[in-house]
């Protein structure tokens, strides 16, 4: 069946010179497509990760008592939601990537502790950050004051508060919004090719680059998994946000 | 299952049609040259010397001054676009240019989407951009090795399966010759004679080329499929013939700085007019 399966696509190839789907009978191309997609889904989730707790931890500090903390934020916000993440990409890596210690294995090469997957890491997580502590900070302030200033008189401290009382809350306003976010995040993934890591996109016009004749092949494979991924994103964002929801509370 | 595969391929044949059933010559994109006056090439941006932006930012170099002999013989204006090794022929595919001259070797699988006319007018080999201080003498030293390279490029495959080296593909040249200066990789696969150019300018102190030049690979411009064997691919043909045989090409190769190659010596040999001496 499977040589079947494999056959079929060689036979396409040789009778349609555009469509040769070279990943379903050839194993290096097959495997290319699949350690891309494997990259993009760490990509993904190691970003989604780190871009949600850098939006938490900075709508609380968007409230902290000090000015410092509070001009922090908002510099962080200014300078990663102003400028494109392809920009902030190519800085980081070849930019801060020489101010980070190195370590040699031949004498010659300088091998950065942050590698460029490092690097995309952090510097998409930064990006799509920078929303999510403004899509925080929105559902914080759907908090009613009211609710806060119960919560002090029963002797919650600030952080306290924040955390049993006004996050559980706001987190509920804001998950629309974050699901837009996480949804564009997933996408901007691909923008971590400028910096050669070795994703999905990647992958792919390494593919086509090869095979001319597979690029169509090549960018029907791009729609379908990038479909599938944000797909799921979207899937798991609603099924939490049912999860969340309070009964009465929010519409 | 069958039927599904079937109707499958009869779409994707239906698709494809376009390329398969052009034998007979329209010659639409060298009408809608002549009509409006113009011609648009794509040639690199950045391949000094032979396409590259100078200080003002105009596009120049060896194959700009080509496409403007073209554009001179067919009295039209020229246009220039920039493309990339990764969108070159999608660019002609698409009616985005009329005409590729940039810097592209001429595989078979690239003569399948694009009309590549003879006689080739280049030529160029594999080699690495390498720091001095590595001594690298042998091509099986870059096994399991980081080396940059650039997306598009036709060797960096050969280099991977034949040599086991790990290209890290960038987009373009001036990200991978950055990280080759940042110590990312320890060599840069190019083009010998781009890299000879790069020597040449003076700006790649205690760099090298030390490797025997491999895969000698004969470089094609390149007009829209359906043009291939009509008026303008047999124009472009005559085109490139004439620059070989009349030593246009050596002018450029030594107005432009580049190192001379025997090739070019070779085909001015091989067209001479028989009658003179």
């Amino acid at each position: 069946m499977l040589d079947a399966f494999a056959q079929f696509f060689r036979d396409l190839a040789a009778d349609a010179p555009r469509w040769n789907f070279i990943f379903f009978y050839s194993e290096k191309q097959a495997g290319m497509v699949l350690s891309g997609l494997w990259m993009t889904i760490q990509l993904a989730a190691a970003c989604l990760l780190f871009s949600v707790a850098i939006g938490i931890a900075g709508a609380a500090m968007q409230g902290a008592h000090s000015r410092l903390l509070r001009a922090l934020v908002a510099g962080y916000i200014q300078f990663f939601r102003n400028t494109p993440p392809f920009v902030q990409l190519l800085f980081f890596y070849f930019a801060l990537g020489r101010l980070t210690p190195t370590y040699s294995p031949d004498g010659w090469l300088e091998v950065p502790i942050v590698s460029n997957v490092g690097w995309a890491i952090i510097s998409l997580s930064f990006f799509a950050g920078a929303f999510n502590v403004e899509i925080f900070r929105a559902g914080v302030e759907a908090v009613p004051k009211s609710t806060q200033e119960a919560a002090h008189s029963l002797g919650f401290t600030r952080l306290q508060t924040y955390r049993y009382i006004v996050l559980p809350l706001a987190l509920r306003v804001s998950i629309p919004a974050l699901n837009n976010n996480l949804v564009n995040l997933v996408k901007t993934t691909t923008q971590a090719f400028v910096i050669a890591v070795p994703e999905l996109l990647y992958e792919s016009i390494t593919i086509w680059n090869d095979y001319p004749s597979a690029q169509n092949p090549m960018m029907l494979v791009l729609f379908v998994i990038y479909l599938a991924l944000v797909g799921l994103v979207v899937m798991g964002m609603n099924r939490w946000e049912r999860a969340m929801r309070i009964p009465g509370y929010g519409g | 299952m069958k039927k599904l595969l079937a109707t499958t391929t009869a779409l994707l044949l239906t698709l494809s049609a376009g390329t398969a059933t052009a034998a007979h010559c329209t010659n639409a994109v060298w009408n809608k040259i002549m009509e409006r006056g113009k011609i648009v090439v794509g040639v690199k941006p950045d391949y000094k010397p032979w396409g590259f932006r100078d200080t003002g930012g105009e596009l120049v170099g060896m194959e700009v001054d080509m496409a403007k002999n073209v554009a001179d013989t067919m009295g039209v204006a020229l246009e220039l676009v920039s493309v990339q090794s990764s969108n070159r022929m999608q660019f002609l595919e698409q009616g985005k240019i009329d005409l590729m001259i940039a810097t592209m070797s001429d595989r078979p699988d690239r003569r399948q989407i694009v009309g590549i006319v003879g006689p080739n007018y280049y030529t160029s080999g594999t080699n690495i951009l390498a720091p001095e201080a590595l001594n690298l003498t042998e091509w099986e030293q870059l096994r399991g090795r980081p080396v940059c390279g650039k997306q598009g490029a036709f060797y960096n495959q050969i280099v991977e399966d034949r040599y086991g080296a790990e290209v890290i593909a960038f987009t373009g040249n001036a990200e991978a010759k950055q990280a080759l200066r940042d110590k990312k990789c320890i060599a840069f696969v190019y083009d010998d004679s781009s890299i000879m150019a790069d020597l040449l300018s003076g700006d790649w102190q205690g760099f090298e080329m030390p490797l025997p030049t491999e895969d000698d690979n004969p470089w094609g411009l390149a007009v829209p499929k359906a043009e291939e064997n009509c008026v303008f691919g047999r124009f472009m043909s005559g085109m490139q013939y004439n620059w070989l045989k009349d030593g246009t090409l050596i002018e450029l190769e030594s107005k432009w700085g580049i190192q001379p190659t025997g090739f070019l010596v070779d085909q001015q040999e091989r067209y001479k007019d028989w009658l003179t001496e």
